[in-house]
């Protein structure tokens, strides 16, 4: 119970949306593609749903050949970016589309769809806006509504393109904790596309990284953030700080201190190596970089400072609100060392 | 080291740490006032609402008014006289009946010529989007001229149907034709643009759904062409109404046959008799008005289901 993508190859007039591309989503599992605008996560769902077709390559479901079949006889749910609900019809309209459009010997009777549609109005607790119209409906309501029409044929696959794009910071939020317990509610296998790293972590089981229509890293979320596969992962996911060290076995030299690296193949001599921001630690002595506070970013759950190198190179680092770094002050001098160094070869 | 700006921009954020940030407020600023005149984004509503009004006025009303204040040189009864008239009542019927099924053609017509336009890329596309243009910008004593000699017995469709014993020209056949021809352009010049700007994601979302591609065209796509739709056949039908031109000459303009209301009113003009051709025309503004404001009623109804 699974499906499988091979080789998917995809090139619209003269560029490569997608090259080579092989991955599989498990039965149930809750899959991210993870990628910049233009890597080709977006031509990947469309050829899932039949939209597109690939220039080759292969996509099987349960062994079935999902290229043989088209868009509507592939029973996928697909929601879309701008929700593309059916303006001229009232929500309970909406979910039942799918099931009043279906044949007359497959389509389940009046009652039956009403059932559904009252079970997928409860789902998306959205029970007495029924009777409303889309255009009535807030961004967040109109996305659920979406996701019952989309889920209202029991679908194989979900497919959710950018799904919380066009949303607040806030419903985003909510949203997607609520979509998570859709799912674990339903166990339909899920994929949807993202650029937004955090949403990616939060929610996937596993997550897909593309870049240029290439496939980066596939890998749980803890491994993507532990073991980056490329420096592009690394800096994908989250603030990075760059200097450069001489790397030998699993540690990395500087001038005057060490770290331990994390070293991804056989990487010997002067390396450009990365850190995160919370992977460094602050003295008033050293030793480490010599840098001056240039800003102070108190909110949120850390304190972030920024800071700046004598060569000019500014880094950002992150640390406890109680800590000591948080007696510093704007143009303290303080030695920034790294605790914790990346290194790629490419 | 320049590091003047933001260590100022620093030293604000540490003073007022703790405070949300709408609260600070720069030096010399000052909201601007909220006045109901700062409500229009347009500027001269007052002035631009006069221009309006007097132009309606002038161009619009004067003329209606004048045309209302007619007929009554005869008193009510030479009104009543005139459009009970049964050669009066055969061509407001004749003239309003064939304009709406000329319309009814070309709501039909036109969304398919729409349909074609806007989805399919074919050669010969720009011209045949610039041809749905000539009924419009034809005079229409030339497509009256055009017309009759294509439909008379002895043109090249009307040769056609003659031996069958079936007259076009100079029969109501002959004006449904050309009220056809002169509708077409309003209907698709009204569909096109919401046909060409429907979301290609909406009709995506009924694919995956399931639906057939008929499904989708009349379940999704129809319906939210329908005040379109309505627009394109009010105007067609405004406009075949009100034809002349290209009538006249296709018509044969035998009374209580094929004799077309504004022909009427000609007829009676240069009979000089002013109030009755005033009264006919009340007759058929009337009649217009209120079929345009029915259009316009289920027109706001459609528009507002999904909208409001």
């Amino acid at each position: 119970m699974s499906l499988t993508v091979q080789n998917i190859t995809k090139s619209f007039s003269d560029f490569a949306a997608l090259d080579n591309v092989s991955f599989e989503a498990h039965s149930g599992e809750f899959l991210a593609l993870l990628g910049p605008s233009g890597s080709g996560k977006t031509t990947l769902l469309r050829l899932l749903a039949g939209l597109d077709q690939p220039d080759s390559g292969s996509v099987t479901f349960e062994g079935e050949d999902y290229l043989a079949l088209n868009a509507r006889e592939r029973r996928i749910g697909m929601v879309f970016q701008s929700y593309a609900l059916f303006r001229h019809m009232t929500v309970e309209q909406n979910i039942a589309f799918g099931l009043n459009v279906r044949p007359s010997k497959d389509r389940p009777s009046k009652a039956e769809i009403k059932a559904k549609v009252q079970s997928l109005l409860k789902l998306i607790q959205l029970e007495d806006l029924g009777k409303r119209f889309p255009s009535q409906l807030s961004g967040g309501q109109r996305q659920r509504v979406a996701l019952a029409r989309a889920l209202a044929i029991s679908p194989r696959i979900l497919l959710l393109d950018e799904p919380f794009g066009a949303l607040d910071a806030l419903v985003r939020k909510d949203l997607r904790r609520w979509l998570r317990r859709i799912h674990d509610e339903t166990g339909v296998t899920t994929i949807f596309v993202t650029h937004d790293q955090e949403e990616a972590l939060d929610l996937a089981d596993r997550v897909v990284v593309l870049k240029d229509g290439q496939i980066e890293q596939i890998g749980k979320p803890l491994e993507l953030y532990r073991k980056p596969a490329s420096s592009f992962v690394f800096d994908f996911l989250g603030t990075n700080n760059q200097v450069t060290a001489t790397v030998s076995g699993a540690e990395a030299k500087f001038d005057g201190f060490t770290a331990p690296a994390v070293v991804s193949g056989e990487l010997t001599g002067p390396q450009v190596v990365r850190f995160r921001p919370f992977d460094a630690h602050l003295s008033k002595d050293g030793p480490g970089f010599k840098g001056k506070v240039l800003s102070i970013l108190p909110a949120g759950a850390n304190l972030r400072l920024e800071l700046q190198s004598e060569d000019g190179t500014v880094f950002e680092t992150q640390h406890a609100h109680d800590s000591d770094a948080s007696d510093l002050a704007l143009n303290d001098t303080v030695y920034v060392k790294p605790i914790k160094v990346y290194v790629f070869g490419n | 080291m320049t590091t003047d700006s933001p260590i100022s921009a620093g030293d604000a954020r540490l003073e007022t740490n703790g405070r949300s940030a709408h609260q600070i407020k720069p030096e010399g600023f000052k909201p601007p006032k909220a006045t109901h005149r700062t409500q229009h984004v347009l500027p001269g509503f007052h002035a631009s609402l006069g221009i309006t009004l007097t132009y309606l006025s002038l161009i619009v009303l004067l003329p209606l008014v004048a045309l209302v204040l007619r007929p009554w040189e005869a008193g009510l009864d030479g009104f009543i006289r005139t459009v009970t008239d049964e050669r009066v009542l055969k061509a407001l019927q004749l003239s309003f009946t064939t304009a709406f099924w000329a319309a009814v053609v070309n709501l039909f017509a036109g969304l398919i010529v729409a349909w074609v336009l806007t989805r399919y890329e074919f050669p010969g596309k720009k011209i045949i989007d610039a041809i749905v243009d000539l009924p419009f910008a034809l005079p229409t004593a030339v497509a009256g001229v055009s017309l009759s000699s294509l439909y008379a017995p002895n043109g090249w469709v009307g040769s056609l149907f003659d031996p069958m014993g079936i007259k076009i020209a100079y029969t109501p056949i002959g004006i449904f034709i050309a009220l056809v021809f002169i509708g077409l352009p309003f209907v698709v010049r009204s569909v096109q643009p919401v046909l060409a700007e429907f979301d290609a994601e909406v009709e995506e979302a009924a694919l995956t759904l399931g639906a057939t591609p008929m499904q989708t065209a009349i379940r999704v796509i129809l319906p939210s062409l329908a005040p379109a739709l309505i627009t394109g056949f009010s105007l067609a039908f405004a406009r075949a109404v009100g034809e002349y031109g290209s009538v006249i000459f296709i018509a044969g303009n035998m009374p209580y046959i094929s004799e077309i209301s504004p022909l009427l009113i000609v007829i009676k003009l240069e009979e000089f008799d002013y109030a009755g051709a005033a009264s006919v025309a009340i007759a058929m503004l009337a009649l217009s008005f209120t079929i345009l404001l029915v259009t316009n009623f289920v027109q706001v109804l459609l528009s507002r289901r999904g909208r409001a």
